[in-house]
């Protein structure tokens, strides 16, 4: 009786609040694309409830601005567009979003789980003196957050008690929010000599490839130390390009050099929840399992009956992947 | 000649499988393994290598945590480190301590010691946080090298190789700073029986973060911490056939 009691009141208190909230939302694109995380981030903001401000910020912000004012249920896009931005250096950036913040008082600051964010808004939280969550998979109050602790082995959820919240949301937990039906005003960032001769930015090397992104595939096919080669990748490769896949990795494959770090899924790289995820010759360690065990389907090949990644696949093929995954290819 | 602080952090080792507390607000740490976080043991590694290269001329291992914190500063003592700092905070204090919390706690020490490097692990792998290294640096005002695959150091500034979505970037930054260390950075060796003897002479300085004039109440209250939704068994396949048919039924392939 009286936890209803508590439930109506709390449910009327958190609509009170939620109109009180006005977040910004960190765009993440790469001076070309938008990257479709920010979709993810933008849903988490409308969990938070209140106004919703996106900044983009970068060398060329065109491209995602024009996606940006059209998204649904956002009040203004802040643009800010400069040499400073170069190599989107946490040192550059940090400062915009203080004046930003200083600017429109929000009570939320947030972005999408990436290497962009995790390196951008803890250092923004500092200065701030406001703990950040990271990681965040889900929103019960616009202080209450849910996130994985031990390699997706607990689930926590805390209260934060800072005024000002500073999150980053993981992509797989929260649906893309639609980038039509809005019409927002894009406006100049606060002004501000952002230069920073703290850090430059020098070089790129990105992994080329015509797959879809992995963090945001719908098919992922992934391999292990199983493979026992980088040449033998191509089997999986071959795969993929049937299922309209992307290729993920191990750990384990990674540190023998079969494929570059960027491919790893786990708890230390890239986590993802497509509907299906095949995994050839991955035996399913505790920190590769925290990168994919959210996944609607899991297939595992694996020669190894006692493997551990066969108590969380949906189905399993126990053979060796050397003749299973040819044969699966040639038959799809 | 840089001055260098490494930051470890003394949490379950990696391979034991969590179990969360029946109150559900923890996990079970007592009589469970624990063990140096594997990311800092590739932050001592590389602050132990730019000693070795001489370019660094002294290192420090500091640890935030209770009194069993001090095994993992002795383990960084016998890796190579030249001497520990054990900032003692336990029971309620350590089940709220925070990356916000221990990263004043890493800029004051920093400063105290005249450091010019600080290298930490790029997350612990407890609370999967992935800020300590961000938030020391803000409070500094130094630039940080975050998710580090390579560092070198030149005259003034450090380049290093960042781990990326999309692959690698390489960036120039000032000295002093801030790097957190990411899997591929290095190779961390293991301490042999008499550098761990010779590490017991190493010392530790002990203090709390009252002595630092660091606060550190709460930031957050923990509600729950849960077991996560687990998966139903599935169902072994006899063959590639019957993979294409639940494929196909699945509507993966037409």
């Amino acid at each position: 009786m009286f936890s209803n009691c508590s439930r109506n009141l709390t449910s009327k208190f958190s609509n009170q609040l939620k109109r009180l909230q006005s977040s910004l939302v960190i765009a993440e694109h790469n001076n070309e694309a938008l990257s479709p995380i920010t979709q993810n981030a933008l849903t988490a903001a409308k969990k938070i409830g209140g106004d919703i401000t996106i900044l983009v910020v970068g060398t060329k912000c065109g491209p995602a601005v024009e996606k940006l004012v059209k998204a649904e249920g956002v009040k203004r896009v802040l643009v800010a567009e400069s040499d400073a931005f170069k190599g989107f250096t946490a040192e550059s950036i940090t400062p915009l979003i203080l004046a930003s913040q200083k600017q429109f008082n929000f009570t939320h600051i947030l972005a999408g789980a990436t290497a962009f964010s995790k390196a951008v808004l803890p250092r923004v939280a500092a200065k701030l003196d406001s703990s950040p969550v990271t990681d965040v998979i889900g929103i019960k109050a616009a202080d209450t957050f849910v996130r994985s602790i031990y390699a997706g082995n607990a689930i926590q959820t805390l209260t934060a008690s800072d005024p000002i919240k500073v999150l980053t949301v993981r992509g797989t937990s929260f649906e893309p929010s639609s980038l039509e039906g809005g019409s927002a005003a894009s406006e100049p960032a606060p002004a501000g000599d952002y230069a920073t001769d703290l850090n430059t930015f020098v070089s790129q090397e990105l992994s080329k490839s015509d797959r879809p992104d992995l963090s945001s595939a719908n098919v992922v096919v992934s391999g292990g130390r199983g493979l026992k080669s980088g040449e033998n990748f191509k089997l999986l490769y071959d795969l993929a390009d049937k299922l309209k896949a992307a290729v993920g990795a191990s750990r384990a494959a990674v540190d023998a050099g079969y494929v570059p770090n960027d491919m790893q899924v786990g708890q230390t790289g890239k986590i993802v929840a497509p509907d299906l995820y095949i995994a050839v010759g991955i035996s399913g360690a505790i920190q590769h399992l925290a990168g994919m065990k959210d996944s609607k389907t899991i297939i595992a090949i694996n020669k190894d009956p006692e493997a551990p990644i066969f108590q969380v696949s949906d189905y399993g093929l126990v053979a060796d992947l050397f003749k299973a995954v040819p044969e699966l290819t040639g038959k799809i | 000649m840089a001055r260098v602080l490494v930051g470890v952090k003394r949490v379950i080792d990696y391979a034991v499988k969590i179990r969360v507390k029946p109150d559900k607000m923890g996990v079970v740490t007592e009589g469970v393994k624990h063990s140096m976080n594997p990311f800092d043991e590739i932050a001592v590694e590389e602050a132990i290598r730019m000693k070795e290269k001489k370019v660094a001329s002294e290192v420090i291992a500091v640890s935030c945590g209770p009194a069993q914190s001090q095994e993992v500063i002795r383990t960084a003592l016998a890796m190579g480190v030249d001497k520990g700092i054990h900032v003692e905070v336990s029971g309620a204090e350590y089940e709220t301590l925070q990356p916000i919390h221990v990263s004043k706690i890493l800029a004051k020490i920093a400063q105290k010691e005249n450091i010019d490097l600080i290298i930490v692990g790029k997350q612990a792998i407890d609370d999967d946080s992935n800020q300590t290294a961000q938030m020391t640096a803000a409070v500094l005002d130094w630039p940080q090298a975050t998710f580090a695959s390579k560092v070198e150091k030149g005259e003034k500034e450090l380049t290093v190789t960042r781990e990326i979505d999309g692959g690698l970037e390489t960036i120039k930054c000032k000295i002093p700073a801030v790097i957190s260390a990411d899997l591929r950075l290095n190779e961390p060796r293991y301490a042999t029986l008499p550098n761990i003897m010779k590490a017991k002479k190493k010392p530790i300085t002990k203090m709390t973060p009252k002595d630092l004039g660091v606060d550190i109440s709460p930031r957050i209250k923990i509600v729950s911490v849960e077991d996560p939704p687990t998966r139903q068994a599935g169902v072994i396949l006899p063959d590639v056939d019957s993979l294409v048919a639940k494929l196909k039924e699945g509507g993966h392939i037409p």
